[in-house]
Formats: C-alpha cells, sequence, structure tokens
C-alpha cells in the first residue's frame, strides 16, 4: 500500500473507532498523532471529509492544541518541563544546555530525525525538578552537567556538543 | 465483578471483603505514583515481585497510587507492621524480603531519619511531613490499588453513593453540600452546592456534569494524584453529584499530559459499569447514568469552563463571554455543572460522615481540608493535605522541612499563573480561600511553590507572563496583546533595559488587562505583576536604577567571578565551561574571562567547593 493510502485507511479506521461524530474531532487527532508520530495532511483531509467537518476547522484545532504538531517528528521526543517548580529550580539553564547539546531549539528536530526538542509547562513531577522527560521515561534532578550522559545514553554514540 | 443489583447486596460484598481481610496479613505496598515512577519504583517492584516469588511467600506486593510524600521515593510500606521505608533501590530489594517480610527485622539505613533530631523513625505517621497532615481526601491513597474496584469497595467505597439512593433525595444531597460549605477546589472556590442548586434547577435536558482534571497550573500536581491513585473516589462523586442535578451523563475531562491518569480512570469507569455502579438503574435505584473521559490537547485555557465545554465539544478551547451561566447553558448549551477532581472527592466524605462534621474542619468560610503541592525550593518536597487555616509557616517549616541548603526563604507563590508571591512578612498567614485573596494572591487549585533568596522575583513575574502570553487564546485584545507588552517590559527589566516609568506603565496596563479581559486567564494574568510589585517593588528598583539583579539570575545583569580562597584549582569549571571562558593551572586559582563569559551557570553548578561567586 502506497504511503498516502495507509494514512488515508488507518484514519478512516480511527475516525471509525471514535463513532465519526465531529466532537470526536480531538481524540481523532490524538489517534492520528499517535499512529504517525506527528499529523499528516493526507490525514487531515480525510478526517474532515470523514467526520463531515470543514478542512479549516480541522486545521483551527490542530494548531490550537500545543499537543498536536504538523511536522514529523524525531524518533526520541525530548520535553523539558517548564513548570514553576523546574523553573525556579534552574530549567531555563537546563534547556540552554538541551539546545547547544542537541544544535536545535524548541519545535526543531535534529537533521538525523533522532531527536525532537520541545518545552511543556508542567509535567507534574515537582519533586524531580528539573525534570526532563524522554519519550516516557522521566530524568530527574537534571543538572547542565548530565544532559550529555543523558543524551548520549540515546544517541549511542555519544552526544554531539 | 458480578453485577450489583442494590443497596443491600453492596453492603454485603464489602463485609465479606473486610471479614475476609486479615489484618495480620502480610503485604507491601510501593508507591507508585509519577514522582517515584521517576525515580525507578517500577523496577523495585518487579525485583519485589521476584524475590517474593523466589522465596516461595505468600505475600502480596501492592503497586498504589502517590503517598504524597515524593522527595523521598521510592517509598515502601511493610505491613503488617507498617514499616516506612524510603528512598529504595532494587539492591536493597533481597534484604527488604529476607528481613522485614520473613523476620519482622527492621533495616535501620531505610528508615527515614529525622534531621532535627537525627533519630531514625519506624512508621509513616511518625515522620514530621505526615504528623500535622489531615489525610481525608488523599489517605486512601498509599491503601488501596487504584486498578481494583474491590479495594476500594474494601475501604467502604460506594457506601456514600448507597447512602445518597437509599436514604436521601436530590434535594436532601444538595443542602447536604450546602450544609457542608464545599467550596470548588479548582480555584474559583465557589460553592458546590449552590452550582448543584442551580443546575437542579434550571431549564433544559439532558444535563451534564464535569470533572475538571485539566491540571493546568504549573507547579501542582495533586489532581494527578487522585486520579492516578484513588480515581473510584473522583467516580463516586460525581454519581452521586449527577443524581442529585439529574444528569444523566458525565465528563472527566484529563490533562494530555497525564497518561497514567487516563488508564486509571478508564479502568475504574469500565470496573464500575461492570458492578451495575454506571450504567442503567444503579443499585437498583432507577437512575441511570455513565462517565466518558476526555483528554485535552496541552491548552492551558482548557481549564476555564467555556474553554473546557469546546474542548469537549471538538472545537479550539475559547472561551467565550458569560452573560449566561454554565448552570444554564454550559456544555452543548444545556445545564452543566462543572467541578475540579479534588472537589468531587470530598462529596462521598461529606455523605458518609455529614455536613456537619465536614464543616467542622477548617476556617468560618473556607471548610474540610486542601491538598497542596509543596514544591520548589524546599526540603520535603511532596503533596501534602492540612485542614483549611493552617498557617503558611506550618506548611512550609514543620511540614516541609524549611529551605534546602541553609538558605533564606524568600516568598511562597500560590494560585498558578494567577496567583500571586507572598512574603515572609505573612507567613503567619493562616491559608484559605479569602485570606489568600486578601493579600493578593489565591488558592487556585493548590500549588505552592516556596522560593529562596536565589529566585528573582522579577524573573518570576517574567516567567508567568511569559507562561500567559503562550496560553492566551488570542480571542480577546487586552489578553492578547496588554500580557504581550507586559512581558516585553519585563524583558527589557530583566535585560539591564529598564527605564523610569516602566513599574507605572507596568500597573496602567494590568488595569486595563484585567479590566478589558472575556475570561479570567486575562482578568487574573496582571497578578504575578502586581503581587510582585506590591511586596519585592526593592527588586525591580535595583533592576531598573542600579542595574542589578540581587537574586543573581538575571544573565545580563550579573558576572560570575571565583574566590581565590576557596578555589583549589580542581579545573572540573573550565572543563564544564562551554565556552572556554575559565583559564588556571591545575592546583592554582582559576580565573573566569567576563568578556567570553555568557552566565550560562555551568562553573556554578559544577564547582564542589563552592568557589564560584555570582553578583
Amino acid at each position: 500500500m502506497t504511503k498516502t493510502k495507509n494514512i488515508a485507511a488507518t484514519t478512516k479506521t480511527i475516525v471509525k473507532k471514535h463513532g465519526g461524530d465531529k466532537s470526536a474531532l480531538i481524540a481523532v487527532l490524538q489517534d492520528i498523532q499517535e499512529a504517525f508520530n506527528y499529523l499528516p495532511k493526507e490525514a487531515l483531509k480525510v478526517a474532515a471529509k470523514s467526520l463531515g467537518v470543514s478542512y479549516s476547522r480541522v486545521y483551527e484545532v490542530a494548531t490550537f492544541y500545543t499537543a498536536f504538531s504538523l511536522k514529523p517528528r524525531g524518533e526520541h521526543i525530548v520535553k523539558i518541563c517548564m513548570g514553576t517548580a523546574c523553573h525556579v529550580r534552574g530549567a531555563a539553564s537546563i534547556q540552554d544546555k538541551m539546545e547547544r547539546t542537541l544544535c536545535i531549539k524548541p519545535g526543531e528536530t535534529t537533521p538525523d530525525n533522532k531527536f525532537s526538542l520541545e518545552t511543556v509547562n508542567c509535567v507534574g513531577a515537582c519533586a524531580l525538578g528539573p525534570v526532563v522527560v524522554i519519550d516516557t521515561e522521566y530524568h530527574g534532578q537534571m543538572t547542565m552537567n548530565k544532559v550529555d550522559k543523558v543524551i548520549g545514553k540515546f544517541k549511542g554514540e555519544g552526544a554531539q556538543s | 465483578m458480578k453485577k450489583i443489583t442494590n443497596a443491600t447486596e453492596l453492603r454485603r460484598i464489602q463485609d465479606d471483603l473486610t471479614k475476609n481481610f486479615d489484618p495480620n496479613q502480610k503485604m507491601v505496598t510501593i508507591c507508585a505514583g509519577t514522582g517515584c515512577r521517576g525515580y525507578g519504583c517500577i523496577k523495585v517492584k518487579d525485583a519485589l515481585e521476584a524475590e517474593i516469588a523466589k522465596q516461595n511467600l505468600n505475600v502480596e506486593v501492592r503497586a498504589t497510587g502517590c503517598f504524597g510524600f515524593c522527595e523521598k521515593g521510592p517509598l515502601v510500606v511493610v505491613h503488617p507492621q507498617k514499616i516506612f521505608y524510603q528512598r529504595v533501590g532494587e539492591k536493597d530489594v533481597a534484604d527488604i524480603v529476607a528481613k522485614t517480610v520473613m523476620q519482622g527485622e527492621i533495616i535501620e539505613k531505610l528508615l527515614y531519619r529525622d534531621p532535627a533530631t537525627g533519630a531514625t523513625v519506624m512508621q509513616e505517621e511518625e515522620v514530621p511531613f505526615y504528623k500535622k497532615q489531615k489525610r481525608l481526601v488523599f489517605g486512601s491513597n498509599g491503601i488501596i490499588d487504584p486498578t481494583r474496584i474491590d479495594s476500594y469497595l474494601a475501604i467502604g467505597g460506594y457506601s456514600a453513593l448507597a447512602k445518597a439512593l437509599t436514604e436521601m433525595n436530590p434535594e436532601s444531597i444538595i443542602n447536604e453540600i450546602k450544609k457542608a460549605s464545599l467550596r470548588g477546589r479548582g480555584g474559583g472556590g465557589f460553592q458546590a452546592g449552590t452550582k448543584w442548586e442551580g443546575c437542579r434547577k434550571a431549564h433544559g435536558s439532558p444535563k451534564y456534569i464535569i470533572a475538571n482534571g485539566d491540571e493546568g497550573d504549573p507547579g501542582a500536581y495533586m489532581d494527578r494524584s487522585l486520579m492516578e491513585g484513588n480515581p473510584h473516589s473522583v467516580v463516586e462523586g460525581m454519581i452521586i453529584g449527577a443524581y442529585a442535578i439529574g444528569a444523566s451523563h458525565g465528563y472527566i475531562y484529563v490533562r494530555n499530559e497525564y497518561p497514567l491518569a487516563v488508564i486509571h480512570l478508564t479502568m475504574a469507569i469500565e470496573s464500575a459499569r461492570e458492578a451495575g455502579l454506571l450504567g442503567k438503574n444503579i443499585l437498583g435505584s432507577g437512575f441511570d447514568f455513565d462517565i466518558s473521559i476526555n483528554k485535552g490537547g496541552g491548552a492551558f485555557v482548557c481549564g476555564e469552563s467555556s474553554a473546557l465545554f469546546a474542548s469537549i465539544e471538538g472545537r479550539a478551547g475559547e472561551p467565550r463571554a458569560k452573560y449566561v451561566h454554565a448552570v444554564e447553558k454550559g456544555l452543548w448549551d444545556k445545564p452543566t455543572v462543572l467541578n475540579n477532581v479534588e472537589t468531587w472527592a470530598n462529596v462521598p466524605l461529606i455523605i458518609n460522615k455529614g455536613a456537619d462534621w465536614y464543616a467542622s474542619i477548617g476556617t468560618e468560610k473556607s471548610k474540610g481540608t486542601k491538598i497542596f503541592s509543596l514544591v520548589g525550593k524546599i526540603n520535603n518536597t511532596g503533596l501534602v493535605e492540612v485542614p483549611m487555616g493552617m498557617k503558611l509557616r506550618e506548611i512550609i517549616y514543620d511540614i516541609g522541612g524549611g529551605i534546602p541548603n541553609g538558605r533564606k526563604f524568600k516568598a511562597v507563590q500560590t494560585g498558578g499563573p494567577s496567583g500571586g508571591c507572598i512574603p515572609e512578612s505573612l507567613l503567619d498567614l493562616p491559608v484559605d480561600f479569602d485570606k489568600l485573596y486578601e493579600v493578593g494572591s489565591m488558592m487556585g487549585s493548590g500549588g505552592m511553590i516556596v522560593m529562596d533568596d536565589r529566585s528573582c522575583m522579577v524573573d518570576v513575574a517574567k516567567y508567568f507572563l511569559a507562561f500567559l502570553q503562550e496560553e492566551s487564546c488570542g480571542k480577546c485584545v487586552p489578553c492578547r496583546e496588554g500580557v504581550r507588552r507586559m512581558r516585553e517590559i519585563l524583558e527589557d527589566i530583566c535585560a539591564g533595559k529598564g527605564s523610569e516609568g516602566d513599574i507605572e506603565l507596568l500597573e496602567k496596563i494590568a488595569t486595563g488587562v484585567a479590566d478589558g479581559s472575556l475570561c479570567a486567564l486575562g482578568g487574573s494574568a496582571p497578578n504575578p505583576v502586581l503581587s510582585t510589585l506590591r511586596y519585592f517593588r526593592d527588586e525591580y528598583d535595583a533592576h531598573i536604577k542600579e542595574h542589578r539583579c540581587p537574586a543573581g539570575v538575571c544573565k545580563a545583569l550579573i558576572t560570575y567571578s571565583i574566590d581565590p580562597e576557596k578555589c583549589t584549582g580542581c579545573t572540573l569549571c573550565s572543563k564544564v565551561c562551554p565556552v572556554q571562558a575559565i583559564s588556571g593551572e591545575k592546583k592554582k586559582t582559576h580565573a573566569i574571562d567576563n568578556d567570553k563569559c555568557t552566565r550560562c551557570g555551568a562553573c556554578f553548578e559544577g564547582c564542589k567547593f563552592d568557589a564560584i561567586n555570582v553578583k
């Protein structure tokens, strides 16, 4: 099956799973993102048609909520918690260091497609602050000096700092 | 579980579960809240199970919700003696099983040590962190298995629902909630009973109820721990509320960042449905009600009621003007009651123990307890549940254990981005809805972020405004533009480009934003600025007039230097410096080239001899 056909078929299955009602738009987009790691344009078009809502409305919702990404994301998602507890414990320095280590800014993906960097408002693990969540793994009590080590573990060949 | 068809049958099942429970039964509970998971508690749990199987023991290992004392995780309690172990690692497991589980012997090094006296403490409730708490809502978290309904039934779960359906009618339930004076735990502090009554009386059907689990305030995670650790208490509260209001369907709106809460709530709803506690003809009363879960999309504004409705309806979460209240026209323009997760979890307590009992706890106008997430620069980070009216000082020093590394307390921030910073002079303030409001802050959902003398209050104000600007939905101009301009002024001040008149301009814009915004996000957006100006104006002045950041935070206004007295020449600082700004020979005092230094702070963080000064 071609990539486009695959996206269309998967999207239709997701819409069906949610009963095809337009109120399920957000849940549908969440599942699409889970399936493809981002929201492919093709999927948004199919979702709009199957749910009976305009494409612009789907686009509005997809761009309103920060959890959605219209661009493909890297193999590993690095989330830096920017909650208040993490902020007062130095999250901004961790972000600076992470940007230097990965050579990307939040919202960007490394050219090798290995990492995407994101900032999140609060992951609710304040005792661990400052926290960095990589995929589903929590890395607590982060320091600038620990950043290279943590990223290196995912890179295998060490960080490109 | 088999379907329970009436209240008598429910009582019999609860009795059987309690009767079969042997208080001398050996069991190991392990906290599996998010904090402890971050510390690796799942590996400890797996190791415990493997070791117990290896020793051929009949001992349950129960992963529970959050115990609250996140600072010391992973936490393990060995029953029946209730021996409380902290900072447990995989390497400790063999010892715990061989010594404590099998022999009842205590492992001294895993016990909590009171830093004040140096004495070890054996049981959880003796730990100073827990001693002053009153854990009515949160207490069961450490006992029950959140993935099993029988675990909740065994502690009397759903008996409030049975009582409500068999011994009470909707009016008497509403009266009980009103008499208990239960106020919304999500921030507004509105009387829940009044809201329920308004919705019951409203015309229109169907009616809806919603649990707001979109815990957006950064630094607050009590709702998360309730949804993860005791999901049935929220579900039970909602069913009682739905019966009182006459609602046929409910929604739990959960934050996107809380995947475990979604899993546990889904399990709770499915098992309650299977047991006949949700669905058609609940407990034979003729009352039908069901609940579904909606996951948020990562938008802070969706904690606001009308934005939350829009999000459930599948639209962008933009608030709307509330000329008509939600109890009249809420979700799908139908009468709706929206309460916070913690508010719902309080409902079964009130129904079980009565409004008089509930109203005997707390202050004149704020009843019951409140769960706070005590975080930031504090020794005992964690979730604490205290009666309303406890002094800030008691929470921060007696429960929280004070400020780490002997530093000085500066402020405590409550109420999330809409709240404010409270200074040391107000530490004896009794914490309740109204007192916090009087000093320019608010209860919010219960975040309590402690700051020390290394926290810059201008930077904190800038942080919150940056947060709010990002999260403003952009619908109305005062919020969209006003918050942005305030942020820019604060950025200038932090960058040393502040000028005379900036403070007055901030105050002027603040009034406009507060008065002109459509929803509470904009209405309260100036609070972080106004409260820091009220109590920490000298810090603003230092930034603007003296180009100095007294806390040593704002990069443009600080310099790092090396204390020759303390520097041992270990070379660590020069190794961690990303721009090679530090030079010096081994075992000789090092020096920082300020022209090259980017103020990243890596040397400050790395130095083991406290030899880096920041001014």
